[in-house]
């Protein structure tokens, strides 16, 4: 069973991941900010490496992921990384584009995420029919969940088909929109409510336009957590000491009350 | 009338290349549109509009015209299928007439459209001025800046141009920010793309309404000559579409089809847009198909001195044309693209758009024989490229 499946079946609520992009700032930024989330108390790390061209993203993740790959950032060496951090417990899942990874190869990707301690992967732009056509069996032979997205506008039969295909969470998209979108969680109670008498007790956590503890607090009460990126991103980018800063953002969004 | 066949398969595959990759948060526009474009496209009033568009706005059908100094230079039959005579100057209006009138059938209100040149989006405002709907045209902010004529008139015809300025603010980030526009608007918006390149089935819709070329120079050619078909039709490629439109009545005949695409500054250099020479398979706007890359999988800027053709992907349509050998694909630079504008220009007293320029080019790269019946697509106009005509020949 891997980190995340142990994560997932011993804490129901709350759950608080963070993204962030690889090789940001700095190429081996990746390394540090893996280790000072772990630190800092979040529940599962969600690391993004960079592609040219990402469609699904807002202005500030594509611009870290555009000064990543000014850095010199690759696949390859997101691996390299991944191997450094293997002794920590933190549960990590790689999320990126599929252009990178047909590049690098489909099953050469995942036997690497095997071995580098990776436990899901989420691939905004490899669609359902082409994942079960193609890449279900080779997801399976190496132990690698594929986090399937569902957006408000995904129909019910669809969701019910992303559920049975979903082997752990599955990644509600808050609005329809791109990231670092602003999130009215009024206007999306009744989309998660519907998603939730849907697919029953199978984990789902929310993301895009997830931002400060209201906001998270808020979709916490129809979730079992949230996935926060951008805003993560920009206080990185205003931030003078990097671990810091990454101490504040995390107590900013876990409120005490809620690990009672 | 138009023949609608689809040549993709059910998924939207020529071959290994095309479907649709997209993000979940984009499925409902891309399956809703997949659910009604051949019923559209089929629909009788939408035909009758469309048709009457083309006749009465666009200026159809274009003529076939016997370009006879250009055939002597050349010792050949070479004919020019004259797309630069349609209104705004270029084939991208009968793509922009059928897409708009594809968006009334669906309720859509609002238009958007990504463009490099300005072309695309000139033709988009325009029928969107024409039918009375919002425009938002997605350009490159480089490509803001260098095509201010063409921006001008987008503004003049009521459409807002936004500046992308993510990556490197060109064509391909202009089509970024138009998705994303998709995926934040998918109710009400309309997605005009200008290219047979996307997510299926925007490569069959775009192919099919451009398909009224190869069937009037078919028609032509047949009135003309009294032969069944023309032994070579030529085409320049960026995404695609001009060349789509002008094989697709001859896909499975005899008749030689070659695309040319931009190699810039030379095959040889790093600066060229030459998709299927140095392509590999890959994934770009929701499409699979030959792709400019680095070995990481990221997506290389191209160069093109036009801009049309600067596009580091290609219609899936070409690549599997291209991998089964039912087309030629040469690579023209950028100077042998400048030289047969000016000939074209003093042979036949008709200045190219430089994407088609480099159609012209090739002429010199292939052996005709004396009685072969040549077609080139003389897909625009050369209005829009003249100050970079003027900068890049010598002109006394």
């Amino acid at each position: 069973m891997n980190k995340l499946d142990q994560l997932f079946k011993h804490k129901k609520q709350n759950l608080l991941s963070v993204y962030f992009t690889a090789g940001y700032p700095e190429q081996d930024d990746t390394v540090r900010v893996a280790a000072q989330l772990d630190k800092a108390g979040v529940d599962f790390i969600e690391i993004g490496f960079p592609f040219s061209d990402p469609v699904a993203d807002g202005p500030v993740i594509q611009k870290s992921s555009k000064q990543a790959l000014d850095n010199g950032m690759t696949v390859q060496r997101l691996f390299e990384q991944l191997e450094t951090i293997q002794q920590l417990k933190i549960p990590r899942v790689l999320m990126g584009y599929i252009n990178p990874v047909l590049q690098f190869g489909m099953e050469h990707f995942l036997e690497k995420c095997a071995e580098t301690g990776v436990d899901g992967v989420i691939l905004p732009d490899l669609p359902l029919e082409e994942y079960q056509m193609h890449y279900e069996g080779l997801f399976k032979k190496y132990g690698i969940h594929n986090i399937l997205l569902i957006s408000p506008e995904t129909p019910d039969e669809r969701i019910q088909e992303i559920a049975r295909l979903s082997t752990l969470f599955i990644y509600l998209v808050s609005s329809n929109a791109i990231t670092g979108s602003r999130l009215d969680t009024g206007a999306v109670v009744s989309y998660f409510e519907r998603v939730k008498s849907l697919v029953g007790d199978q984990p789902v956590m929310a993301g895009f336009g997830i931002r400060d503890r209201a906001t998270f607090a808020d979709v916490c009460q129809y979730t079992n957590g949230a996935i926060i990126g951008s805003a993560f991103i920009k206080a990185l980018e205003v931030s003078s000491t990097f671990e810091e800063a990454i101490d504040e953002f995390v107590e900013s969004i876990n409120s005490l009350e809620m690990y009672k | 009338m138009l023949q609608i066949k689809s040549i993709a398969d059910k998924r939207g595959y020529y071959g290994e290349f095309g479907g649709a990759w997209i993000p979940e948060m984009l499925r409902p526009n891309i399956k809703e549109l997949e659910a009604h474009y051949l019923g559209i496209l089929n629909d009788p009033d939408f035909q009758k509009t469309f048709r009457n568009l083309l006749t009465e706005y666009t200026g159809r059908p274009t003529p076939l015209y016997f370009a006879e100094r250009l055939s002597k230079q050349y010792q050949t039959n070479i004919w020019l299928k004259r797309e630069d005579l349609n209104h705004t100057g270029a084939h991208k209006i009968n793509n922009t007439i059928g897409q708009v009138l594809m968006a009334e059938h669906l309720g859509k209100k609002r238009i958007i459209a990504e463009t490099g040149a300005g072309q695309h989006g000139v033709a988009t405002a325009t029928v969107c001025a024409l039918r009375g709907l919002e425009c938002v045209v997605h350009m490159g902010a480089l490509d803001v800046e260098r095509q201010a004529p063409n921006v001008a008139r987008m503004k003049m015809l009521g459409a807002t141009v936004v500046p992308a300025t993510s990556g490197n603010k060109t064509l391909k980030d202009a089509t970024n920010e138009a998705l994303r526009d998709w995926i934040n608007n998918p109710a009400d918006t309309f997605y005009v793309i200008g290219s047979v390149v996307g997510p299926h089935p925007y490569p069959e819709i775009v192919t099919q309404l451009q398909s009224v070329i190869s069937a009037e120079i078919a028609e032509q050619f047949k009135a003309k000559t009294g032969k069944s078909e023309p032994d070579y039709v030529m085409a320049c490629v960026g995404g695609g579409s001009n060349a789509a439109g002008a094989f697709y009545h001859f896909l499975n005949t005899g008749v030689k089809l070659v695309g040319i695409e931009a190699a810039g500054k030379g095959l040889h250099t790093e600066e060229h847009a030459a998709t299927i020479n140095f392509g590999r398979t890959g994934i770009l706007h929701g499409a699979k198909s030959l792709l400019i890359q680095t070995d990481d999988g990221q997506v290389v800027e191209p160069y093109s001195i036009s801009a049309g053709l600067d596009y580091p992907g290609i219609g899936p349509l070409h690549a599997w044309l291209h991998q089964t050998g039912k087309a030629q694909f040469l690579g023209v630079d950028d100077q042998e693209a400048l030289d047969a504008a000016v000939e074209l220009t003093r042979l036949e007293g008709i200045i190219p758009a430089l994407e088609s320029a480099h159609a012209f080019a090739a002429l010199k790269k292939l052996d005709f024989k004396k009685n072969d019946n040549v077609v080139i697509n003389l897909s625009g106009r050369g209005d829009k490229d003249m100050a970079t005509y003027l900068k890049a020949l010598d002109l006394k």
